[in-house]
């Protein structure tokens, strides 16, 4: 007797959609028990994980910050990946993008430079982000090397570049010798949108973004022919569709976005530059793009829904003492439920009994 | 069922509610802000232990919590922000990275006291705390030397910033003064916490033939690999003897709860003020642990060392200090050097055969 997994004949479009509700679902059911487990009110737990960060306005904001990069990145991500292009490097360009920003924050710290400054800083930091997410794009097209091993292992490249700045040459001088730059002058800063809040310009960025990246794969051609590439590689050549040049413009549009996002958190909530300044947005974007379905709206939503996780983790934390590895297990079985659930809506397990070993019964 | 279960959900809520802020109206609630796992044995685990002994201590009359593996980077504002959301009225953060946003929310929120560990910034309601581990780490110089065979040391370093570069030139200090042509080998990890990393390091700098152990970085795994090896080494941040029982010398200990408990009963009390404190042996900002797997001549030098230090009657960086290149340094704290210069201090004293990086 066999177990396999076989591909369904059709997919449902109801379960398609409903499919990410049931695995939330799973997901409360699940954590209810390990709660209940820990000798934790479940009740109250979900509560504090889910509800009450969206019941108060500073926590929506700090949902928002945490969302921004998330969200930024992954778009560009989705158009990668719908491209058939693996870039893995998100994190290294949104270094390189926040390094090369910062560059003009530290050359015209204590000027009277004026209200360009920060433009100029993201125009920047998009410019550099997408010239370095064309160095592997380039071996991929140039000399087919694997642009999933260059484009990660370029991140490690950007994480020294950026920590050598912030021990040398840009090191703050009033700092003792601590690795980080000066505070960025204010005109070099983000600027927030509510007083005394967190929530910054780069949200609404953010929301430009998953509404330009909804345009170019819904109503443009360039979209139509990046998710043709992708889905069906002969059929876009038969069309004349330049794959090499999707790998390109994608690798650059997501290198460029990477960037962007990467700029935008150093001048930011961060404020200065400095070595750890991201937690890992660059590899936790994949994770989003792939949980939002590769979709400009499905990411927003699965990137304020990571955030929320996040926000909610800490005050479990704080409201009830529950540990941050919980939230760690919490994400887990939550990419866990999705992934098997989008699975289970694309196969089937089929019970296949005996006849397959009587062919293979004879010594 | 679902409509039963909300209501369920609203009713505990209401409950829980009630009850707790009803019993945190008279009770002051401490905040903590962790880098590392609170079983990380080393650095995190310390201000643990240390925030274990307020509660001891104070028993009902406070409330603690804390938030673990906080990193330094943006998300350490909200943390800060949500523990002073959450009702807490002193905080600690525990880690160099959170000044700059400690500060950020201490301006933001005048009322609320807020400690922070081993930075520089400071304001009327922030202060900074940090020990002299350079103290501890001159002592260890002196017993690494006398119980260096080979004459070479083998230091695991995290990251070149001035409070390690300090330890590494006291320590050289310390050697100096038993076998002036002591040598030392460093290999940076660039990282506080990465037991992998630090075991290759232990490894390495043992197959370049180095015969003691120090670290700079927080995991016990260089106290293990120096155990299977049969060589010794120093734990760092905490007792680290049950990881090698025949390796560790002693440990430079983390022992914040006297200082801790001292500035929550000074917030109980209304007697809170900013303030720096950079404390040494003298005031039990840091201990040594217990002298082991040396002989009784070494640990007496070691012993006396440690009470002349204690004692204000020695100081490792007492003029002249000596750089690399063979000029003596600026002496500015008049028979020594003066803490700005130990605070900032970014370069490697005579006798280090290494580039300091970023140099």
């Amino acid at each position: 007797m066999q177990l396999v997994l076989e591909k369904r004949a059709e997919r449902s479009r109801t379960v398609a959609l409903i499919s990410p509700l049931i695995a939330i679902g799973l997901t409360i059911v699940t954590m209810t028990i390990l709660f209940a487990v820990m000798g934790k009110n479940p009740i109250l737990a979900l509560y504090v994980y889910f509800i009450a960060p969206l019941a108060d306005g500073y926590s929506l904001q700090e949902i928002a910050v945490k969302a921004t990069p998330l969200v930024m990145i992954a778009i560009g991500l989705s158009l990668c990946y719908l491209a058939n292009a693996w870039n893995i490097g998100a994190e290294g360009q949104f270094l390189m993008g926040a390094v090369a920003g910062s560059w003009i924050a530290v050359k015209t710290q204590g000027t009277e430079a004026g209200h360009w400054v920060l433009p100029a800083m993201l125009l920047l930091g998009a410019i550099a982000g997408a010239l370095y997410a064309l160095i592997p794009a380039i071996c991929k097209v140039r000399f087919g090397a694997s642009e999933i091993l260059t484009s990660l292992m370029l991140v490690y490249v950007a994480d020294l570049l950026l920590d050598y700045l912030v021990r040398g040459p840009w090191r703050d001088p009033q700092g003792f010798n601590f690795p980080t730059t000066a505070e960025f002058d204010p005109v070099a800063t983000v600027p927030t949108l509510i007083e005394g809040g967190r929530l910054h310009l780069g949200s609404i960025l953010a929301l430009i973004v998953v509404a330009a990246g909804a345009v170019l794969l819904g109503r443009t051609i360039k979209g139509f022919e990046i998710r043709v590439v992708g889905a069906a590689p002969r059929a876009a050549r038969f069309g004349g569709f330049n794959a090499n040049q999707l790998i390109l413009l994608t690798f650059a549009i997501s290198g460029a976005l990477s960037g962007l996002a990467g700029i935008i958190e150093v001048a930011g909530p961060v404020g200065h530059l400095q070595p750890g300044i991201s937690p890992g947005y660059g590899f936790t974007a994949i994770i989003v793009a792939f949980l939002g379905r590769l979709n400009p709206v499905g990411i927003l939503i699965a990137g304020l829904f990571l955030a929320l996780t996040f926000i909610g983790g800490e005050q479990a934390q704080i409201a009830m003492k529950i540990p941050l590895d919980v939230t760690k297990v919490f994400q887990g079985v939550l990419l866990f439920y999705v992934l098997a659930c989008d699975s289970l809506i694309l196969y089937r397990f089929r019970i296949i009994f005996s006849a397959p070993q009587v062919a293979r019964g004879t010594h | 069922m679902k409509k039963n279960l909300l209501a369920a959900a609203a009713a505990l809520l209401l409950a829980g509610g009630v009850t707790s802020s009803a019993i945190a109206a008279d009770k002051l609630k401490v905040g903590f802000i962790y880098l590392g796992p609170v079983g990380d044995l080393g650095w995190t685990y310390q201000h643990e232990l240390a925030r274990q002994a307020v509660v001891k201590e104070f028993g009902d009359k406070i409330e603690t919590t804390f938030l673990e593996n906080v990193p330094e980077g943006p998300d350490a504002e909200r943390a800060v922000e949500q523990l002073v959301r959450a009702g807490n009225k002193l905080i600690f953060t525990t880690s160099f990275g959170y000044m700059d946003p400690t500060l950020k929310v201490a301006k933001k929120y005048p009322n609320v006291h807020f400690e922070h560990c081993s930075g520089y910034k400071r304001d009327k309601n922030m202060s900074t705390y940090s020990a002299r581990w350079y103290q501890g780490r001159y002592i260890q110089g002196e017993i690494a030397a006398k119980m260096s065979k080979a004459g070479v040391l083998g230091y695991i370093g995290s990251f070149p910033i001035p409070e390690v570069v300090s330890g590494i030139n006291a320590t050289m200090i310390g050697a100096q003064t038993v076998n002036p042509n002591i040598k030392v080998k460093i290999i940076w990890v660039n990282s506080w916490f990465d037991p992998g990393k630090e075991a290759d390091a232990a490894k390495a700098l043992l197959d370049q033939g180095a015969d003691i152990i120090m670290q700079h970085t927080d995991s016990p795994a260089a106290m293990q690999i120096a155990g299977e090896r049969g060589k010794l080494a120093f734990g760092q941040d905490s007792e680290m003897i049950k990881f090698g029982p025949k390796a560790q010398l002693t440990s430079i200990l983390d022992t914040w709860a006297p200082y801790y408990i001292e500035r929550v009963k000074a917030e109980l009390d209304g007697t809170w003020k900013s303030g720096d404190t950079w404390g040494g042996l003298e005031t039990k900002m840091f201990e040594m642990a217990p002298y082991t797997n040396m002989p009784d001549d070494v640990k007496k030098t070691a012993e006396d060392t440690q009470a002349a230090i204690a004692a204000g009657k020695l100081h490792p960086f007492k003029c002249p200090v000596v750089a690399q290149d063979g000029k003596d340094v600026e002496c500015k704290g008049g028979d020594h050097l003066a803490d700005d210069q130990i605070l900032g201090m970014n370069f490697y004293v005579k006798g280090i055969d290494d580039k300091l990086p970023g140099k």
